[in-house]
């Protein structure tokens, strides 16, 4: 058959030598390279018990934010919902009542929230798009879980803990952020 | 008939065009079209007495007319302002309009309040696209932003002093639509407030024009307040019989939901068609609409994101090759979703809707 370029290169197969025809010396070359990779450094960690660090742009998590006083940032104005390439993100709005103030931080706020992680690629467009610094992506992956129900984050899952009534949990939540944010 | 309009001519960013006698230069400029339209934020053309009040419309006139080619010493109000035969201006190819633009919407933004994420009007506010274009980066001013007591305008209308620009256009809507005006411009200078002498409520049958007129948020439905932003709602053109208006009206429904109803606008954001209050207010079901299709929204408005026009929905072939049978739903949405819920009817409630709407209805089903 005509070749098609002029780069065909003709291979010539000669039959093995004696010391190919034994196959154990290959086979023991074989063995020495894979006992030598024993004392390597080893790629794989132990996961749940050791964890790698995160880059300092990784994108996990959202987390809706509170303000110094524990009121919530989020306003509902939908940027976040319009930023969407996933359309993830829905929310409702409403008026803050009279008894209301220390709850949340403007005249209208977000009075449901919900991102669906099944939808969600992570890519923080919801972050930038906020003009109220009320969400934010985390250093935390979405947890595995068995249904599919369980991929809708409302508010409960999404609101930062209160910085005054949950010091521990809200420093928690926060400190990787400060810290990524100083770098 | 009547003898013939004399027609002159007149040149905006070297396009001519025959206009005639008594027209104004902002209006010759709409008749091109395009680019070369000033922005107008308190001019209206169905408002008589309209204009020159924001001066966002100013254009340099490069040459005054034919007999008197000398230019205009200063930049003048477009919408004021009525053509020459010969008269050449100056929009967007001047450096010195853009200049003063960029300072006029500087000097409308001093006290604006920047709440556009709890606006209603955001998405549709002609001051956003102003300051879109023609604004700064941050502000200079260093003073706190002056702020009003609030009045209340009754039950179907929302004012928000601080973001007024005081056009006086709901004022010139209210003389010329209604039998009686009862709102007004107090006070004078910096303290110049839109409000009703005394507390009275905006009642007349026609006053809900005034959310419609008004440029930016500062007039608001009430009955839309908070309840859904304007860019998530799909407007479709809808119209009813109506004894006091001519009832041809745009509804901005979510889902089978009518949010809100407002006059149909054309390009520049004006009025159509007046409607009556009880179109505006109070028929907030669609089986009170016969709705005629999708309205045009431009496409660099984001309440074009939604891309209704033109749509076409693909048919469902399941039930066809599976002989009848309906597609299993593996998950209901509003079986794990709170958003949207369907016991709630929003366009049922007249305010806003608050924590007492979410909580009752969660307890009650």
């Amino acid at each position: 058959m005509a070749s098609l370029t002029n780069r065909v290169k003709v291979l010539e197969q000669q039959p093995l030598s004696f010391m190919e025809r034994l196959y154990l010396p290959a086979i023991f070359k074989g063995m020495a390279i894979t006992f030598s990779h024993i004392f390597k450094k080893k790629a794989t960690i132990r996961y749940p018990e050791e964890k790698r660090p995160f880059s300092p742009v990784f994108r996990g998590l959202q987390v809706l934010n509170r303000d110094e006083e524990g009121r919530e940032n989020c306003t509902a104005c939908g940027l976040c919902a319009v930023a969407c390439p996933a359309e993830a993100i829905t929310m409702e709005g409403a008026e803050r009542q009279k008894n209301e103030e220390h709850l949340y931080r403007e005249e209208k706020y977000a009075a449901k929230y919900e991102i669906n992680m099944l939808r969600c690629i992570f890519c923080g467009l919801c972050e930038e798009a906020c003009p109220k610094d009320a969400i934010y992506l985390s250093e935390t992956f979405a947890p595995s879980n068995f249904t599919r129900k369980s991929f809708i984050y409302s508010k409960d899952e999404l609101l930062i803990p209160h910085p005054i009534n949950d010091k521990e949990g809200y420093d928690a939540a926060r400190v990787s952020r400060v810290e990524k944010l100083k770098k | 008939m009547a003898e013939e309009v004399k027609k002159i001519k007149v040149t905006i960013d070297n396009i001519s065009i025959d206009v005639p006698m008594g027209t104004t230069i902002l209006q010759a400029a709409r008749m091109i079209g395009g680019d070369v339209v000033p922005p107008a934020m308190c001019y209206y053309t169905k408002l008589e007495g309209s204009g020159g009040k924001c001066r966002t419309c100013l254009v340099e006139v490069s040459k005054g007319s034919e007999a008197d080619p000398r230019p205009m010493p200063k930049l003048v109000a477009s919408c004021r302002t009525g053509v020459m035969d010969g008269m050449e201006v100056k929009n967007m190819t001047s450096p010195k309009v853009e200049d003063a633009r960029n300072g006029v919407v500087e000097f409308l933004l001093l006290n604006h309040p920047l709440d556009c994420p709890i606006c209603d009007q955001a998405g549709e506010c002609h001051l956003q696209d102003l300051g879109y274009e023609h604004g700064k980066q941050g502000t200079r001013y260093e003073f706190k932003r002056r702020t009003f007591d609030k009045h209340d305008l009754g039950p179907y209308i929302q004012l928000h002093m601080t973001r007024c620009i005081l056009c006086y256009r709901c004022v010139f809507t209210a003389d010329q639509l209604t039998n009686k005006r009862v709102h007004g411009i107090l006070s004078r200078g910096d303290h110049s407030e839109i409000a009703t002498h005394i507390e009275k409520a905006l009642d007349n049958d026609f006053i809900g024009n005034v959310i419609d007129v008004c440029p930016v948020g500062a007039l608001t439905d009430k009955t839309f307040r908070f309840k859904n932003r304007v860019w998530f709602t799909k407007p479709v053109n809808a119209h009813r019989e109506c004894k006091c208006c001519s009832g041809k009206v745009t509804l901005w429904q979510r889902g089978e939901e009518v949010l809100r109803v407002t006059a149909r606008k054309d390009q520049w954001g004006e009025v159509e068609d007046w409607i009556c209050n009880e179109c505006r207010f109070k028929k907030k079901q669609s089986a009170d609409w016969t709705i005629e299709g999708p309205t045009h929204v431009s496409r660099h408005s984001v309440i074009s994101q939604g891309h209704y026009e033109g749509m076409k929905k693909p048919t469902e072939t399941f039930s066809a090759v599976h002989e009848g049978r309906k597609p299993k739903l593996l998950m209901d949405i509003h079986s794990v979703s709170e958003v949207n819920d369907p016991s709630i009817d929003l366009s049922a409630i007249d305010g806003p809707a608050t924590s007492a709407t979410y909580n009752h209805s969660t307890k009650k089903s």
